[in-house]
């Protein structure tokens, strides 16, 4: 198992070196630059700037290069830590993403727990509890969570919030802790906002989570294993509970490791309807504006959490499942 | 010494029935159909989106004025329930909305009146063009009396006029072909892709291999972004259509590749490949009569779930902003005029789009489970 | 039934349906039964005859939609202080404590497929000890030594690092002994014995068929020994019932079931054995027709559609009752009484 990590661990590198690549093309792709659309939109604001300046500015920025000259330059910085430099926001891009980030993942992880939580217990009791009500109840929510974008639930929460309550449920924190340190306080305070987000990003996940539970306890229960530890004794749940359902959920800790990514990715579009601070809608704002190298690391970033995730299931699943761990990969 | 002894045959033989025997002759597809069938949600289903499909192909049919004629002093009419009874017995008609303008903020604001006004089916509008072949006028519903035109705003209108009914027509055509094109993209490219580094093998199976795992880890929604943000702002809107079906088919034929990559090797291995090379069947023969058919459904089911996955991808893109552009017309973009939320309190008839996503994924998935359970011959 | 005065399990008239949206399947229709302390009693049928059912039935793990709708399951319990008390099994709640106290310690089953009988995610030791601490007073550290013992009785060499080990890690041989430590962890005072030889080569099959004679008897126990496999039977059994479609056609110990069968289900059965000393070249008598499908039982005699001496307006109209033909022996069939079956 440790030589399976090993491996995994070496390719991250190269993957990274891969994608940048990527990343850096997709954002230099389209004509024009920074300057082009920062100087449409003084256009349409109704002022204007002087051809010299923008040359100046374009020099100033680096835009005036090469792109393999660019990439090179933002590598160098990468390696150093340095994430670039913003153009429209004229500050280091690690200040503007970092709290952002933390806040992204947090909500990702969030989400997470929430649908693990929910889908589990609901995937096992529909599965003991064949056709009964409740299980007829959670197949009706699921179909209609899995039919339902994130962004849509979002809208139309917000506007039953607002149109029934008057509330504005957008936002990670009161006005109060917006900008304040962290602290207990401030933690509470995000913990009191996130719980609605993370139920919007994780819907779906749960939806499809508890289906899967469900068949997949449904497969095992009916296994020999199950009839031997009846015959034992063991009381329903505890053997339910012990046996089939640690295998049925096998298979489910696999699902990790697309589902963390897509969390991490989807709540892109959660933030930018929600208004929340995460990286998402930072991203949204730089690949409008063109700011390239703000775009540029904040891709990078998804990248890196993306592999993360799926190594993470990878080590998960080998830890859960011994005869992954023992016989190899 | 063996015993002899008179063993009395006795008849136990059941006639064989003639249904029994129309299902031993059944074609592997009669038996999906007849299975399939017997799921009643996922009949209803269907016929849900054949309707959806008919609006597709003809929406100028369905709408009731110009989709694109904007008029701001028709600003946020409310939605006109349609009454089917009067005094006089069955007739359709609509509710009269009376406008007033707001003496502090200089708008109109448009309320139900009491007075109708009589509609009914199949009546005359605007013309139009049935699939770019003949024109007609005929409409599917609409006003009685053809001059008073203006009045019939079955979903309301947005804050620039428009009504919101014949967009949503126009909507339904764009959301609905872009999830169906993307997914035929990607099961051209997938089912190629996966059978060639299936059933070959060696190199080409390698190098395919590891595309499949870059492509499948980048985080799909930036990359998306990434990508559309990249179209130039001056393509035409037809031009953006095809380009975002190719966007989005761009990761989605992965997980296909590599479902039917799998398949290849595991059929490759069966023995009734090995019969029919043994009999002398031509490797192009023996992977389309013998191989393809052997997942072909299962293919058709896994494609069926997947468009409803690009439905939503559209619609989340174009709802920020980055898939298909106004003026062109999609669920997305409808729902880009929902995207205050004051707004939408005073107008809700703005978030109608959303019951269209949901009832056509919601649709989409049914069906394809449907399908998915009828195709697989070990699910009884 | 039996000589003996108080049988260990005494099964009376059980029958056990299976409600489905299609019809009730009848799976037992009325068994009746004695096994006696260290008795080896033997069921023996074809595939569908009821047999596991009712082994189910007597443990009371039998899966809905069947339930037990008829009948008595008496067991013979020993209380704490000594006695020995006479519990209806049928009567008890199936998940209920003292269900669930008989089940495991009193009366122990021996699964069919010990591969997936072992769940291949916890350690064999983990589950033996699960077992002895499921019905002993012990702590983990004394079921350890315990369970460490049993692997040594049934043979298993180095028990110590085979009770880490998981269930795939064990050779067939291996995990059908563990399998059948497990059950006589508690010291049970009747085993079933589920088809034990059905998924083990021929090599295995004898080798543990010599190991739970020897447990058998070291133990005293008494073993309910079901199979389809006839040689099984006369080699290990004592007293055997032959099953057919949910009903007892013949019961009996086993030389005279053997040497004189009286029911023609169990004259056709033995007759169908292949053998060293039958006449070359003659044909293998086989039972003609199939087994009826459980929706479609025929009326009256269970067997009588594929029975060669079936007597038409009376073995298709009524069902005979198991009744005492001989010493020892008892036959349901019309061919030796006339008695009906109660209904």
């Amino acid at each position: 198992m440790l030589r399976f990590i090993v491996q995994r661990l070496l390719l991250l590198p190269i993957l990274l070196v891969l994608f940048s690549i990527i990343v850096f093309w997709l954002v230099q792709a389209p004509p024009g630059d920074f300057l082009t659309s920062y100087v449409a939109n003084l256009a349409s604001g109704g002022s204007s700037i002087q051809e010299e300046q923008v040359e100046a500015l374009r020099h100033q920025f680096g835009l005036d290069q090469p792109m393999h000259i660019r990439y090179l330059r933002w590598m160098e910085g990468l390696l150093k830590g340095d994430l670039g430099y913003s153009l429209e926001y004229q500050r280091p891009n690690s200040e503007l993403i970092g709290e952002r980030l933390v806040l992204t993942v947090f909500l990702a992880l969030f989400a997470f727990a929430i649908t693990w939580i929910v889908a589990v217990p609901a995937g096992i009791y529909s599965a003991t509890h064949q056709n009964s009500l409740l299980d007829y109840a959670f197949a009706l929510l699921n179909y209609v969570g899995v039919a339902t974008p994130n962004f849509m639930l979002a809208l139309i929460l917000m506007w039953v919030a607002f149109s029934s309550f008057g509330l504005s449920v957008t936002g990670l924190f009161s006005p109060d802790y917006i900008q304040a340190p962290w602290s207990l306080g401030r933690l509470i305070d995000l913990l009191k906002h996130i719980w609605l987000p993370g139920i919007v990003l994780g819907i779906a996940g749960t939806a499809r989570l508890m289906r899967v539970m469900r068949a997949n306890l449904l497969d095992e229960l009916n296994k020999p294993y199950v009839v031997t530890a009846r015959a034992k004794g063991m009381s329903e749940w505890k053997l339910v509970i012990k046996y089939p359902v640690r295998l049925a959920i096998n298979p489910l800790i696999s699902t990790i490791g697309w589902y963390l990514p897509q969390l991490f990715s989807g709540s892109l579009i959660v933030a930018t309807v929600m208004n929340l601070p995460n990286i998402g809608p930072l991203l949204l704002r730089a690949l409008t504006q063109r700011d390239m190298y703000l775009s540029g690391s904040i891709l990078l970033i998804y990248c890196s959490l993306t592999i993360i995730g799926t190594l993470i299931s990878d080590i998960l699943l080998a830890l859960v499942d011994p005869r992954i761990r023992m016989e190899g990969v | 010494m063996a015993e002899n002894f008179q063993v009395e045959e006795t008849l136990v033989s059941q006639l064989v029935s003639k249904a029994e025997e129309r299902v031993s002759v059944a074609s592997n597809w009669q038996l999906v159909w007849w299975r399939f069938r017997k799921n009643r949600l996922a009949i209803i289903s269907s016929m849900v989106l054949v309707l959806f499909y008919v609006i597709v192909l003809v929406p100028d049919f369905f709408s009731t004025q110009d989709p694109e004629a904007t008029e701001a002093f028709l600003a946020f009419i409310p939605m006109q329930g349609i009454s089917f009874f009067d005094s006089s017995g069955f007739n359709l008609s609509v509710p009269a909305v009376v406008g007033k303008r707001n003496p502090v903020t200089l708008r109109m604001e448009w309320k139900i009146d009491e007075t109708k006004v009589p509609i009914r089916l199949f009546v005359q509008g605007y013309k139009y063009k049935v699939l770019g072949l003949f024109e007609t006028d005929l409409h599917l519903i609409g006003p009685t009396d053809p001059k008073s035109a203006d009045w019939l705003y079955l979903f309301g209108t947005d804050r620039m006029g428009r009504d919101q009914w014949s967009r949503m027509m126009f909507g339904t055509r764009t959301s609905m072909t872009v999830g169906l094109v993307a997914v035929a993209l990607s099961v051209i490219f997938g089912v190629l892709l996966g059978g060639i580094s299936g059933y070959f093998g060696g190199w080409p199976d390698m190098i395919i291999q590891r595309l499949i795992e870059l492509l499948q880890s980048l985080p799909t929604i930036p990359i998306w972004l990434a990508m559309t943000a990249a179209l130039p702002q001056d393509w035409r809107p037809d031009q953006v259509f095809f380009a975002i079906t190719i966007i989005l088919a761009f990761i989605g034929w992965t997980t296909l590749a590599r479902e039917v990559r799998g398949r290849f090797l595991s059929l490759r291995e069966e023995d009734f490949v090995l019969a029919a090379d043994l009999a002398g069947c031509s490797r192009f023969r023996i992977i389309t009569r013998h191989m393809v058919p052997a997942f072909m459904s299962h293919i058709i089911a896994t494609s069926t779930l997947a468009i409803p996955v690009m439905i939503i991808n559209e619609t989340s893109l174009s709802y920020l902003g980055l898939g298909i552009r106004p003026p062109a017309i999609s669920w997305g973009v409808l729902l880009q005029e929902a995207q205050n939320i004051q707004t939408v309190a005073q107008a809700p008839w703005l978030l109608l789009p959303c019951v269209a996503v949901i009832l056509s994924v919601l649709a989409f998935n049914l069906v394809g489970d449907g399908l998915r359970d009828a195709a697989d011959p070990y699910g009884h | 039934m039996n000589t003996q005065i108080q049988p260990l399990l005494s099964v009376r008239d059980l029958k056990t349906y299976f409600m489905m949206d299609e019809g009730v399947v009848k799976a037992v229709d009325g068994v009746t039964f004695d096994v006696n302390s260290g008795q080896v009693f033997g069921i023996v049928g074809e595939s569908g005859c009821g047999k596991s059912v009712t082994m189910k039935a007597v443990l009371r793990i039998v899966e809905p939609p069947g339930k037990i709708v008829h009948g008595e399951i008496l067991l013979n319990c020993k209380t704490k202080d000594g006695d020995c008390q006479v519990v209806d099994l049928a009567q008890l709640d199936a998940n209920g404590a003292q269900m669930r106290s008989i089940r495991g310690a009193e009366i122990a089953l021996i699964p069919q497929e010990p591969m997936s009988s072992f769940s291949p995610v916890h350690t064999i030791g983990d589950q033996i000890i699960e077992a002895i601490m499921l019905h002993q007073p012990v702590n983990k550290r004394e079921a350890r030594q315990i369970a460490l013992q049993m692997l040594k009785d049934v043979g298993i060499p180095m028990p110590e690092q085979r009770l880490d080990e998981y269930s795939w890690q064990l050779s067939g041989g291996l995990r059908q002994r563990a399998i059948i430590a497990m059950a006589l962890s508690c010291n049970p005072r009747l085993l079933i014995a589920d088809e034990p030889t059905t998924a083990v080569d021929v090599t295995t099959q004898a080798q543990v068929l010599r190991l739970l004679r020897n447990l058998q008897q070291q133990r005293n126990a008494a073993i309910i020994f079901i199979t389809h496999d006839l040689g099984v039977i006369a080699q290990m059994a004592s007293y055997v019932m032959v099953m057919y479609l949910g009903l007892v056609v013949e019961q009996g110990p086993v030389d005279d079931i053997f040497h004189a069968p009286k029911h023609p289900y169990t004259q056709a059965l033995l007759r169908s054995i292949p053998s060293v000393n039958s006449t070359p070249r003659v044909e293998l008598p086989t039972i003609s027709g199939s087994i009826p499908h459980p929706f479609n039982k025929p009326k009256g005699c269970p067997f009588h559609p594929r029975c060669v001496k079936s007597m038409p307006g009376k073995c298709d109209v009524r069902t005979p009752a198991l009744l005492p033909v001989g010493e020892k022996q008892w036959v349901s069939c019309f061919l030796y009484h006339d008695s009906e079956a109660a209904a």
